[in-house]
């Protein structure tokens, strides 16, 4: 039997106040609840309420690179973060390429408990982009995978991403794919402009990206099969996926919270905390980010949280790792970058934190969801007039390499619920 | 200002002319029997090389020595570094051994902005190459150089030619050209350009013939074997044909222009070895002003106060300094 919690007063989506029954696992009355027994009762007065957030793009490092970050840490942070589920990215060591280690992570994450982990598995054998993995097997296992991803490196044969495209249809798959063209981008260390020539770093040029998603969108048409596109970084790509939607093509994408606000200035200071793949990108390419995250171009935020032990990022830019965290930050980065702008409502955060990507994941029986009576009870108590400094240290996360550190970001999750039970109360796990 | 020489954008011209006059009078010095100068005696400069230099690493070596410091070679061979010890750790462990000032030469662009940023030392840090970043003693040298066969700086042409895209001399060259006062013309095939030279402070020409006749110095670049193959362009022999420097445009340059390379030269490819051992050759020359100019660097950033580059005017036979190394900046 679980706990019932009644909260009082939430803002659900940033409307008018009303509250919320939470029992057995479900929402079982919104609006004005008079009596329940006898509830744990939570003020949330101030507080907004969203479903859980659910995050297409995730490296929980496990297996293999367990002084990073492990399935547990992980979900502890996603939680703290407001979300209730998370796809975990395939490449790990082993590759999540069989049904074996997909179903290892799924369990992983069950055994956890503060998020649901759903796997994501990999499109070639050991992400080697040279061979289908045993995508069929993975998606008939008890992980369910229905997001395929090599992320970290591109699927960059044309013909071996058509055959995924059309081979994943059996069982209504998306690929989810890292778009950057390997010739284009040989020991590419940042993003290919004036900077990149000054600071005598190999460019990652925009067409590296674009190029891909260009030819992927017209492989996604012609395959009549879902392309995801991962973390759009240019306003380029902005401009193609618009395209491929305006054609009425099946093609979806996400921007990661770190694209919506840093550029590539910062890598003047040469300090790898802010080395990411794909780079940090220009003030235009944000400002077409925002817009196509605002006006639906781009379908979610997922956050590509990516852990790296200190020695990886404490050393020179070239010897340094891509990736930056995000799990614990999203919601405060697009509140600020997105909401506090004004370019979009708490409402259009439930759907393109929650919503959005449940759909794209398959996950939206459980996730993602209205708040309504009978409905999963999966969700956050955000308190958006919070102010916090961003601490490393004091971070679920087993890494620290956050690029917000000692950033003062609005916005707090106070409470996630995970079908009715709480993963965090008061801002704490709980 | 500085405590380090990471970059010449770093340099204000007052910074660089301190240094070139700086360097003009121990260059004087240098004429007299006794080479050695008693001023960075106990001090101890490490010379950090992470990459083969032979000769920066000896110019460097010199350079210190004729001040009468400590001189430390620390090269990837032999040493830790070759078992896989990261930058941070050798830094530390030069830290514990009370290196006052670290030369370094790293493969890895900004690899001496990390070392003097990242609170893993407190000595002062020069810059001996970073990547395909910057060399700002190189570009001293050269500015020495030219000062001396130009007599300044104001209105000056400096044509540099060949693979700037990967050149942290060119980088270097450039910016402090531009500060000094210098025209500066690149000239190389667009695909060894870097993405937004356009911008750069200087001219940017793909007919090397055509800007020949308006160079009062002209300086070749290295073409390194591994761009060969890179397809930056099709075969050495077009590459020589249209950006080397021979004979035939030697003698369309203007009189008295001079001919430069940073060394080491790939005779038969950017320059014939007919032009690098022409009277117009200062190629040697900048060699031994090497030595001087980075006599000059070590000595304003270690005698007197560690903020010496630009403050602290250079006095004819400085003492020996006791004032401890300083707090990091």
């Amino acid at each position: 039997m679980s706990t019932t919690y009644l909260i009082k007063n939430a803002s659900i989506l940033g409307g008018a106040p009303a509250d919320l029954l939470l029992r057995d696992g479900n929402i079982a009355e919104v609006g004005s609840v008079v009596s329940a027994g006898d509830p744990v009762v939570i003020d949330a007065t101030g507080l907004i309420a969203l479903p859980g957030l659910v995050d297409l793009h995730t490296h929980l490092r496990e297996p293999g690179r367990e002084d990073a970050e492990t399935v547990d840490t992980g979900t502890r942070a996603a939680a703290l973060g407001g979300f209730t589920a998370v796809h975990a990215m395939a490449n790990t060591d082993p590759v999540a390429d069989t049904a074996g280690v997909v179903e290892q992570v799924w369990r992983l994450g069950r055994e956890a408990g503060f998020c649901d982990v759903f796997p994501v598995g990999a499109v070639t054998v050991g992400l080697a982009g040279e061979r289908l993995a045993e995508l069929g097997a993975m998606a008939d296992s008890a992980a369910r995978v229905r997001v395929f991803s090599d992320d970290g490196k591109c699927v960059s044969d044309a013909n071996l991403m058509r055959r995924a495209l059309e081979y994943v249809k059996a069982f209504d798959g998306v690929i989810a794919q890292h778009a950057q063209e390997p010739r284009l981008t040989e020991g590419a260390q940042m993003n290919e402009g004036e900077l990149s020539g000054i600071l005598g770093l190999a460019g990652w040029p925009a067409v590296a990206e674009e190029a891909i998603i260009a030819r992927d969108i017209l492989l996604a048409a012609h395959t009549e099969s879902r392309l995801h596109v991962c973390h759009v970084s240019t306003a380029g790509s902005v401009e193609l996926i618009r395209w491929a939607k305006s054609k009425g093509w099946p093609v979806t994408a996400e921007v990661t919270p770190h694209h919506l606000i840093l550029t590539e200035d910062l890598v003047q200071s040469y300090d790898p905390i802010y080395k990411v793949n794909p780079p940090l990108r220009t003030a235009a390419d944000v400002t077409a980010l925002r817009a196509g995250l605002a006006d639906g171009t781009i379908d979610a935020v997922a956050t590509d949280h990516a852990p790296h032990p200190h020695e990886d990022k404490d050393c020179e830019w070239a010897a340094a790792a891509m990736g930056m965290l995000g799990l614990e930050t999203a919601l405060s980065i697009v509140q600020h970058t997105m909401v506090d702008t004004g370019l979009m409502t708490w409402a259009d955060v439930a759907d393109r934190m929650s919503s959005a990507p449940a759909r794209i994941g398959q996950v939206d029986d459980k996730h993602g969801r209205l708040i309504e009576p009978g409905e999963p009870a999966n969700l956050v108590l955000v308190d958006p007039k919070a102010k916090r400094i961003v601490d490393r240290t004091a971070l679920a996360s087993l890494s620290q390499n956050t690029p917000y550190q000692g950033m003062e970001l609005p916005g707090a999750v106070v409470a996630t619920f995970l079908r009715g039970t709480a993963t965090v109360l008061d801002g704490k796990l709980a | 200002m500085r405590r380090h020489l990471l970059s010449t954008a770093d340099l204000s011209q007052d910074d660089a002319v301190l240094i070139l006059d700086t360097a003009e009078e121990i260059a004087r010095l240098a004429a007299r029997p006794i080479k050695k100068l008693p001023t960075l005696r106990g001090r101890t400069v490490v010379n950090l090389f992470f990459e083969d230099s032979t000769r920066t690493r000896t110019s460097f070596e010199v350079a210190a020595k004729r001040l009468s410091a400590d001189v430390i070679n620390f090269s990837a061979k032999g040493s830790s570094v070759s078992k896989g010890e990261s930058l941070k750790d050798t830094a530390l462990t030069l830290e514990a051994m009370g290196a006052d000032a670290v030369v370094v030469r790293h493969s890895a662009s900004g690899a001496a902005y990390r070392l003097a940023n990242a609170g893993w030392t407190t000595s002062h840090v020069v810059n001996a190459g970073d990547g395909t970043h910057e060399h700002p003693t190189q570009a001293l040298l050269d500015a020495f150089t030219m000062r001396r066969h130009l007599g300044g700086f104001d209105g000056r042409r400096v044509t540099i030619v060949g693979d700037v895209l990967h050149s942290r001399v060119a980088r270097s060259n450039v910016q402090l050209l531009a500060t000094l006062g210098a025209r500066v013309t690149l000239v190389a095939p667009p695909t060894l350009l870097p993405v937004g030279v356009a911008n750069w402070p200087c001219e940017v020409a793909y007919d090397l013939d055509a800007v020949i006749p308006d160079s009062d110095a002209i300086m070749m670049l290295r073409v390194q074997r591994e761009r060969m193959n890179g397809g930056f362009f099709p075969t050495q022999r077009e590459y020589s044909r249209r950006y080397g420097l021979d004979a035939q445009r030697l003698a369309r340059l203007p009189d008295k222009a001079i001919v430069m390379h940073p060394g080491p030269m790939v005779r038969g490819m950017e320059i014939s070895a007919e032009v690098a051992d022409s009277d117009r050759s200062v190629i040697v020359e900048q060699v031994a002003n090497g030595v001087s100019v980075r006599m000059a660097v070590l000595y304003l950033l270690l005698s007197g106060n560690e903020s010496a580059i630009g403050h602290v005017a250079p006095q004819e036979y400085p003492h020996e300094n006791t004032e401890s190394k300083g707090a990091a900046a």
